[in-house]
């Protein structure tokens, strides 16, 4: 089974601070629903910036849908982040200031592989975002008002539609239920897993919500998998 | 292009501050442009005003002084010469041709010259162009004719044929009026933008003819008035002038007749070459207009680092905005980029703002400055020397601008993704 992400031997320590991640093994298939748990501190959000490749580890090595990513100058990195990459972060991750449907347009502006992709599989970049605006339960009355007018359910509908137009093999989710009840927060997740599915992307999926966890093909505990998991927390 | 577009989207979401931003670079673009604009104007004006005069003559005060009354109606002579002195220097073997200029009198704000007929022959102006009439004739059949400049006969609404009254002295203030004495408009000239214009021309003998019957500056009363018909039947004669233009025969001979005039032992008088009192104008007005332009350089640069502390302020509550391009797939230069292109836009449209204001500004202040100072502001195109101003704003703004950008870059290479603001 391919891996579309796999991490082997990572370390990593913020300057002048103690080892922070220290991740022997861990591998997300490709098309797999993966739940990463961790408390606040846990280090998730420095992972998550390791796996774009904002961040490179110490020691270890991160290889992301085939490509090293330490191998990479840091504008190769930010190029493969665009292309293979759809992240949706816990709230505010609109753009205020931009309607609808030129939000979920954003990464086809950074990526002309993703913009490709969307324009080949719907016919116009548009086209697509309406569709996946649609399947994600936002009719088109919507689409074109302005994101700080939509309630904090529907923003983080469309924040998914963004992560998911151009189909990017991987998408990586940062506690992006917080803000929503439970009922809404599982009816997000199957809507999400829907989408993902649809578009072949893998999902890491970062929670300290464990509730949502028996939703998921796998759950890994982060204090777990990380052998620093006992050094004082540093962010 | 997309940049551009999510820059300006920005810049909508902060309107007021933009909004402000853009006008502060406005105003200061206006001030600089205005101060630039009115400095080459003046000097053009000032410069059009007269040619192919060789001498200007006066009663002795400063060459500055002389130049500003006698030929742009700027002030007054400081004392007249007398008419034989006019006669001596007309008759001078080098002089070719003689203009005598008298002043004084006004009608309603404009100026009234009394002068000959060799005015409208000799007297040239811009380049080397002669005075025309666009309606009538010059006066002379009468003593009671005026021939009117362009604006006053617009301004007023004057036709040929009408009568006018004349006032005595210059001031704004109510003035004792010659209405005893009334002038028929037998010409109107074509407009020459110089204080021609603004000129009503009557003849030497009807200067005499109003004042005739003055004493110490006051008008007779009863049996000592003269009436205009009994004025028509005296010979008059001119006592003094205010000043005279001569032309010579040969510019070569301009110093000699210069120095001929000035130690003339008739009379104190002074003769000046236009051109050399024009650079001393120059010069005096030199200082004045390097400290304005330099002030408004300095309003310039304090637009732009309005711009600059506006932009600055705003990048850490726009922390959470750069992530969000970040993890869309923007690079840092990107982010950078955006901050650049937003200063140019603001720039940009303050400096569009500032031209705008600036013609709206002429458009109302170009009477009151005509009138008042005699420059003639025209609504043209902006020129070489304004555009490159212009662009210089820009290019200052461009330099400006790599602070937030650079800030915006490395907070953005830090902040990675996950600002949690």
């Amino acid at each position: 089974m391919s891996h579309v992400l796999s991490l082997t031997d990572l370390q990593f320590a913020w300057p002048n601070q103690a080892l922070l991640l220290d991740i022997p093994q861990f591998s997300l298939t490709r098309g797999e629903r993966l739940f990463l748990k961790g408390p606040s501190g846990s280090g998730k959000t420095t992972l998550l910036a390791l796996l774009g490749g904002i961040q490179l580890p110490q020691q270890g090595q991160l290889v992301t849908n085939g490509n090293t990513l330490s191998s990479l100058s840091a504008a190769a990195r930010d190029h493969f982040r665009a292309d293979h990459m759809g992240y949706l972060f816990q709230q505010f991750n609109l753009l205020p200031f931009l309607d609808i449907t030129s939000n979920v347009l954003l990464p086809c502006r950074f990526s002309k592989r993703r913009a490709a992709r969307a324009s080949e599989r719907y016919g116009s970049l548009e086209q697509a975002a309406r569709h996946l605006l649609e399947q994600l339960g936002l009719p088109s009355s919507l689409h074109s008002r302005r994101a700080d007018e939509l309630s904090i359910g529907q923003q983080q509908r469309v924040a998914a539609a963004r992560a998911l137009i151009g189909s990017p093999e991987l998408i990586i989710a940062d506690e992006p239920t917080s803000a929503l009840d439970y009922d809404s927060r599982e009816a997000f997740i199957r809507l999400l897993f829907a989408e993902c599915s649809g578009a072949g992307a893998s999902l890491l999926f970062v929670s300290h919500d464990q509730s949502l966890a028996p939703l998921f093909d796998r759950v890994v505990d982060l204090a777990e998998l990380n052998r620093a998991a006992g050094a004082p927390a540093c962010i | 292009m997309h940049l551009i577009r999510l820059a300006l989207a920005s810049l909508r979401n902060r309107r007021f501050t933009a909004l402000l931003t853009v006008f502060a670079i406005a105003l200061s673009a206006t001030l600089l442009l205005a101060v630039e604009r009115v400095r080459v104007e003046a000097r053009m004006s000032f410069a059009n005003t007269i040619s192919s005069t060789d001498l200007i003559v006066g009663a002795r005060s400063g060459s500055v002084n002389l130049l500003l009354y006698s030929v742009f109606r700027i002030g007054n002579a400081t004392n007249n010469i007398r008419w034989s002195s006019y006669q001596h220097f007309a008759e001078h073997p080098q002089v070719k041709w003689a203009i005598p200029l008298s002043l004084g009198d006004s009608h309603r704000g404009y100026r009234v010259l009394g002068t000959s007929a060799a005015y409208f022959e000799h007297y040239q102006y811009g380049r080397k162009q002669a005075l025309e009439l666009a309606k009538g004739r010059p006066f002379g059949e009468d003593l009671f004719e005026v021939v009117l400049g362009a604006e006053v006969a617009r301004k007023l609404g004057y036709q040929l044929n009408d009568e006018i009254v004349l006032a005595h002295g210059v001031a704004k203030v109510t003035l004792q009026k010659h209405d005893d004495k009334p002038f028929k408009v037998v010409g109107i000239l074509k407009p020459t933008a110089t204080p021609v214009d603004r000129t009503l021309h009557i003849s030497l003998a009807g200067i005499e003819a109003l004042h005739i019957d003055w004493q110490n500056g006051m008008p007779a009363y009863g049996n000592g008035k003269i009436s205009a018909e009994q004025a028509r039947e005296m010979a008059l004669q001119p006592k003094a002038i205010t000043a005279m233009l001569l032309g010579l025969n040969s510019r070569i001979a301009s110093f000699r007749v210069q120095r001929e005039i000035n130690e003339y032992s008739g009379e104190p008088l002074l003769a000046i070459l236009p051109g050399v009192a024009l650079q001393e104008l120059w010069s005096l007005m030199g200082t004045a207009e390097k400290a304005l332009f330099v002030v408004s350089l300095f309003v310039v640069l304090t637009g732009l680092i309005g711009m600059l502390t506006a932009i600055l302020t705003s990048l850490n509550e726009r922390r959470r905005e750069m992530a969000i391009l970040r993890s869309v797939g923007a690079r840092p230069w990107h982010v950078a980029l955006l901050l650049v292109l937003e200063s140019l836009t603001l720039t940009l449209l303050g400096l569009l703002l500032g031209v705008a204001l600036l013609y709206a500004g002429l458009l109302i202040a170009r009477e009151p400055v005509l009138s008042l100072y005699g420059i003639y502001l025209p609504l043209s195109a902006p020129t070489w020397y304004e555009l490159s101003l212009l662009g210089g704003i820009l290019l200052a703004a461009l330099v400006i601008s790599i602070v937030p950008a650079w800030r915006a870059y490395r907070q953005s290479l830090s902040d990675g993704l996950s600002i949690r603001v």
